[in-house]
């Protein structure tokens, strides 16, 4: 054994650990790791949030398995149960649900501060990807699981959200059947969305998320180019301990929060669907579908000719598309000028977005 | 090695690479294919009927209100117009196939989702949906209603 093993700072078991499975590389990996420090550190603070956020996710989901049945019958009895019965119940399933839009709140902020501080330039661009890919999971996890309870709006929600792809022409009557396993919301959508929820998507996330770890750290966090004009010398700190104890704090911070959310607003459970009555009045999807269904709600029924919803659901593709191919569709980025495209998609995405939030809800459900 | 053998040996192994791409293409199939048949759901035999007895009675349909009932596996709306008239549709929205409901106070059939409006006629006359409601055949046969598809 040489003298560096021998320090202090490593006992016997560490030693023994080492000698199977390498600890001394991995160490060396963490202390080698840096952050850069500049006026916009801050902005890397999300994505670790949100990936804390998604470990809480994983957790609360695993408890609630334990009492959840996933049948038309039984899902909202056993909802119910839980959330009356069941010791803590309430306090499982409020933090399930909680933390999934926090989750959603910090993977936006991380998604449009890395857009703004063009974090996707070369060679980034599969992390961007990879995180487009992330969002697009994270959605699908929060539509799969709104109808898990099976009560009247989650019902309606899914009707709608998987009639949308319908409108598309050639796929769309196939996808809708697809995705509902059959050709309405069923019993048979509620497994198949269990399934999709619990198993599926956990598994591609796994996988996507291992790459997206795995670029950030093999390419570092991303010095965004007004930090690297000033001409200053670039300054930087450790990732262990400096950065990871100040994520610490900003995760115990987030925990406070949802704590508090879940204890002083627990999540409700609503009316039983029944797949014969009328939509409610003031129906409303998750908060992040609001834009595009205020959206749909506004569009005429005919633009030129074309069905409204067609060109709603279009448009959504087209801006989705553009966000996610950013790398490829901001060339002054990738040739390395500067440029204003992303920061005026970026801001006019965000603007709209709050605007037809705020309409979806205060404008009159009923006029 | 000669160039003919040479020549020979690549076209062999261009032979087996061919070989065993298909190998792999038909191993890949085997398996993609019956997988993506399990994914779809099998066609359930939809309800064929072309009519069905409500079980309300004429006399239990106020005038100006609305009703959904089970058109086999789908919902549909009966409406007692304010001049005592039965009318029956579709309840699925054209737009987004929301279940749509009669709003007394406006007399118009209403969906909740995105604010469409259908007249008493089932036409779509404000907001987002694209089509009319499809309109069924409704007949008071002494103390029954029956409502029945028009085409």
């Amino acid at each position: 054994m040489d003298m560096e093993n021998r320090s202090p700072e490593h006992g016997k078991l560490w030693l023994w650990l080492d000698e199977r499975i390498g600890l001394k590389d991995l160490e060396k990996l963490a202390r080698k790791k840096e952050v850069p420090v500049h006026q916009h550190t801050i902005w890397y603070y999300f994505g670790g949030m949100t990936l804390f956020l998604f470990i809480i996710q994983v957790l609360s989901g695993i408890l609630l398995l334990l009492y959840y049945r996933p049948s038309a019958t039984e899902a909202y009895e056993s909802i119910q149960f839980l959330m009356t019965e069941v010791q803590f119940g309430w306090l499982i399933r409020s933090i399930h649900a909680w933390s999934a839009n926090l989750m959603i709140v910090a993977m936006f902020i991380h998604l449009f501060s890395a857009l703004l501080l063009k974090a996707y330039r070369s060679p980034r661009e599969l992390t961007w990807l990879s995180g487009g890919g992330l969002m697009g999971l994270s959605l699908a996890f929060g539509f799969t699981g709104y109808l898990l309870p099976w009560n009247e709006l989650s019902f309606f929600a899914t009707r709608v959200g998987t009639e949308i792809p319908g409108v598309l022409p050639v796929i769309g009557s196939f996808t809708r059947r697809f995705l509902r396993g059959g050709n309405d919301v069923t019993g048979a959508t509620l497994t198949r969305f269990y399934g999709i929820h619990v198993a599926i998507l956990p598994a591609i996330v796994t996988i996507v998320l291992g790459l997206h770890l795995f670029l950030v750290q093999k390419h570092g966090m991303s010095r965004p180019p007004s930090a690297e004009r000033e001409g200053e010398p670039k300054r930087v700190m450790p990732f262990m301990p400096n950065f990871l104890l100040r994520d610490l704090v900003g995760w115990l911070c987030a925990l406070g929060v949802l704590a508090a959310l879940a204890a002083y607003y627990p999540a409700e459970l609503g009316k039983k669907a029944d797949p014969f009555q009328p939509a409610p009045i003031g129906i409303k999807p998750e908060w992040y579908f609001m834009a595009m269904f205020q959206t749909l709600k506004l569009i005429p029924s005919h633009i030129l000719g074309i069905e409204g919803e067609l060109l709603g659901v279009l448009g959504f593709g087209a801006v989705g598309a553009v966000l996610i191919l950013m790398p490829f569709v901001d060339r002054r980025a990738a040739a390395g000028r500067p440029g204003r495209f992303p920061a005026v998609f970026g801001i006019a995405l965000i603007l709209y977005s709050i605007l037809l939030t705020y309409l979806g809800y205060t404008m009159s459900p009923t006029k | 090695m000669a160039e003919g053998t040479l020549k020979q040996f690549i076209e062999r192994r261009n032979f087996l690479n061919w070989f065993l791409g298909t190998t792999a293409g038909a191993f890949v199939f085997s398996v993609l294919y019956p997988l993506s048949r399990y994914l779809t759901p099998p066609p359930v035999a939809e309800s064929t009927a072309r009519s069905v007895t409500l079980s309300l009675k004429p006399k239990e349909v106020k005038a100006n209100s609305g009703q959904i009932f089970r058109f086999g596996s789908q919902p549909g709306i009966l409406v007692r117009t304010q001049t005592g008239e039965l009318k029956a549709f579709s309840a699925a929205c054209t737009h987004l196939a929301c279940i749509v409901q009669y709003r007394s106070d406006i007399s118009h059939i209403w969906c909740a989702c995105h604010n469409g409006h259908f007249d008493l006629n089932g036409k779509n006359i404000e907001g987002p949906p694209p089509k009319a409601l499809e309109e069924y055949a409704v007949n008071v046969r002494a103390d029954q209603i029956v409502v029945s598809k028009k085409v």
